[in-house]
């Protein structure tokens, strides 16, 4: 645990003296921010144009209008970047060799995994946090509930904890650390457009099956503020098989 | 303190190591010689426990490395061919890194960190970032991440390659002066090293061990012959004939040489005919200027064993 730690550590100095993590937040923040921007403008006119058909100020969902579609913008910018954010975490250390220290130190395996997620993780997790204004900023000058958007940012925070554990898992495959985030990316968009067939398919009984298996699906409830331990377990069970995958094609290597 | 026995390694249907049995003592230095592709990565790879072996067993200080990877880790300082740094980082912040990740106690750590900078000559250097350093100071850096948990046993892949002549003789002697605390091997294809370092050398070609034993019991147990060399200034047109003329003398080579003229002579094995030469020599008065036995240098060895691959010469 206390190796684990150590990795982890090192992974976060390597994030932060590098442009890459502050590159892939600011640009996090800055589309999610004139997202919100324009689904706060979009909003706005809408209600004025009901308040002069009504004759008065209407009730207006702010959860469901700028919340909803803010958490699913998230989660499509999460699926493009998150994969920069993992691509180098495995893969320069095969590039430059230096997994070889690691695999001769006495870290386990699964030590130098926890360490790199773990790294990744809280790098999002901040990044993350800087879209705290965005609630804060409508629960001053609205009301809002705020369980949903809770529920909500805990959706979109396993959402990027799969996203993470895909992309280190792809980061293992190989050195090259751009082939990394286009297999990482490549991987998270399949799990994404399984919902889409399944749409396409919701008469044959194949499609419910697909519909579980998406991970939209998943994170729609979470959005939609609704916590249920069957979405919970999905996306735990996805992190635990991306990180499982990890183990076994770093161990794989080693015997090849 | 290392026991070795029958490891093979095969990459696919490539047999990379094949058979390989040694034993290393406490506190020796033991070389690995071979070319390109004899083996000796892929030796020291098993060991280290970066991967594993298709057969064999090895133990180190008791722990067997299959069964006990982890025992076996925190007691082997390993440098690998490329050393493994991460050029972002300080000397310093790298081998923090490293001391925790070698498994030292917190309490212990600025002590450790402190004497692999001493060791390793890099205390100058401590504050810079490694991606800056020179050739020779990463490769220190290397070495003080082998050394830094003071482990007993030592595994360094070629120390000394790309480093220019004076470094390398740094390098050697830091190696030198970590004898007798710890058990070392190393590679290498620079020659000299392993007679300049080393008690013991281990010969590898194409995956075989083909020779073990000190650099000196090599070289004699490979001379065919009693060689003497000689330099004289003045040899007269009839000096040949009066070396060949001495009992015990095979045959005398001749050759120019630019302070004079050197002959080669072969005498019949275990004669030390030098006493008889420089004699004949003085009393002729030839002019001598030099005499000596010619011994059979590694390099002869090296090259004699791999070329005819002799397997009977394996000690
Ligand atoms: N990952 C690998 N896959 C396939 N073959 C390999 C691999 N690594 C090494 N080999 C082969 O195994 C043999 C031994 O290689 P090894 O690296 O141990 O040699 P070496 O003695 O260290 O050589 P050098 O002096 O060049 O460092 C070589 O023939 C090499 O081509
Ligand atoms: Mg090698």
């Amino acid at each position: 645990m206390r190796s684990a730690f150590a990795i982890m550590e090192k992974e976060l100095r390597v994030y932060f003296t590098s442009p890459i993590a502050y590159v892939v937040t600011a640009v996090f923040v800055l589309i999610t921010g004139y997202l919100f921007y324009s689904i706060v403008l979009f909003a706005s006119s809408q209600s004025l144009q009901m308040m002069r058909v009504q004759g008065a100020l209407p009730q207006i969902n702010l959860n469901d209008l700028i919340f909803r579609p803010t958490f699913h913008n998230m989660a499509v910018i999460l699926m493009l970047t998150l994969p920069l954010l993992t691509m180098r975490l495995l893969a320069e250390e095969k590039k430059i060799k230096t997994i070889e220290l690691l695999l001769t130190s006495p870290v386990s395996l699964i030590a130098i995994i926890m360490g790199k997620y773990l790294a990744a993780m809280a790098v999002f997790t901040i990044m993350l946090l800087f879209t705290a204004y965005m609630p804060l900023l409508m629960g001053t000058y609205g009301s809002i509930q705020w369980m949903p958007i809770l529920t909500g940012y805990f959706g979109v925070w396993l959402l990027g904890g799969v996203f993470i554990a895909v992309g280190l898992f792809a980061s293992a495959l190989t050195e090259n650390q751009i082939i990394a985030s286009f297999v990482g990316f490549g991987i998270v968009l399949i799990l994404w457009l399984i919902g889409w067939i399944a749409q396409g398919m919701s008469d044959s009984p194949l499609g419910p099956m697909l519909a579980y298996l998406s991970i939209g699906e998943h994170t729609e409830n979470f959005i939609k503020g609704l916590t249920d331990t069957q979405d919970l377990v999905y996306q735990a069970s996805l992190i635990v098989v991306g990180l499982f995958l990890t183990h076994r094609v770093l161990e794989s290597q080693r015997w090849k | 303190m290392i026991q070795v026995q029958n490891l093979t390694k095969r990459y696919g249907d490539h047999t990379a190591i094949e058979d390989v049995t040694f034993n290393v003592e406490k506190g020796e230095v033991l070389a690995f010689l071979g070319p390109n592709g004899a083996g000796k990565t892929t030796t020291m790879r098993i060991l280290t426990g970066f991967m594993p072996a298709t057969s064999g067993t090895a133990t180190i200080a008791g722990h067997d490395i299959f069964d006990e990877p982890y025992e076996v880790k925190k007691r082997i300082g390993y440098l690998p061919e490329s050393p493994p740094l991460y050029t972002e980082m300080t000397v310093t912040e790298y081998l923090r890194f490293i001391a925790k990740i070698k498994g030292i106690e917190r309490k212990q750590r600025a002590q450790a960190l402190t004497r692999a900078l001493e060791r390793c000559v890099l205390t100058e250097v401590r504050g810079r970032l490694i991606g800056n350093l020179s050739r020779g100071y990463r490769q220190r850096v290397g070495l003080a991440q082998a050394l830094i948990h003071d482990p007993e046993v030592l595994i360094l892949d070629e120390p000394t390659t790309g480093l220019d002549p004076k470094q390398i003789i740094e390098m050697r002697q830091v190696i030198k002066e970590l004898a007798g605390r710890h058990t070392v091997i190393l590679s290498t294809h620079i020659l000299p090293e392993a007679t300049a370092v080393c008690q013991r050398v281990i010969i590898i070609h194409e995956g075989r061990i083909v020779a073990v034993d000190t650099p000196d019991q090599l070289s004699a147990q490979l001379r065919q012959s009693e060689k003497i060399h000689l330099t004289l200034k003045t040899p007269q047109p009839e000096t040949a004939d009066v070396l060949k003329a001495v009992p015990g003398v095979l045959s005398v080579f001749h050759e120019p040489s630019s302070d004079g003229q050197v002959f080669i002579v072969e005498c019949e094995l275990g004669r030390d005919l030098r006493t008889e030469l420089a004699s004949q020599a003085v009393h002729h008065r030839w002019g001598l200027l030099e005499l000596r036995a010619v011994t059979l240098s590694l390099e002869d060895v090296f090259l004699k064993l791999t070329q005819e691959e002799a397997p009977e010469i394996t000690a």
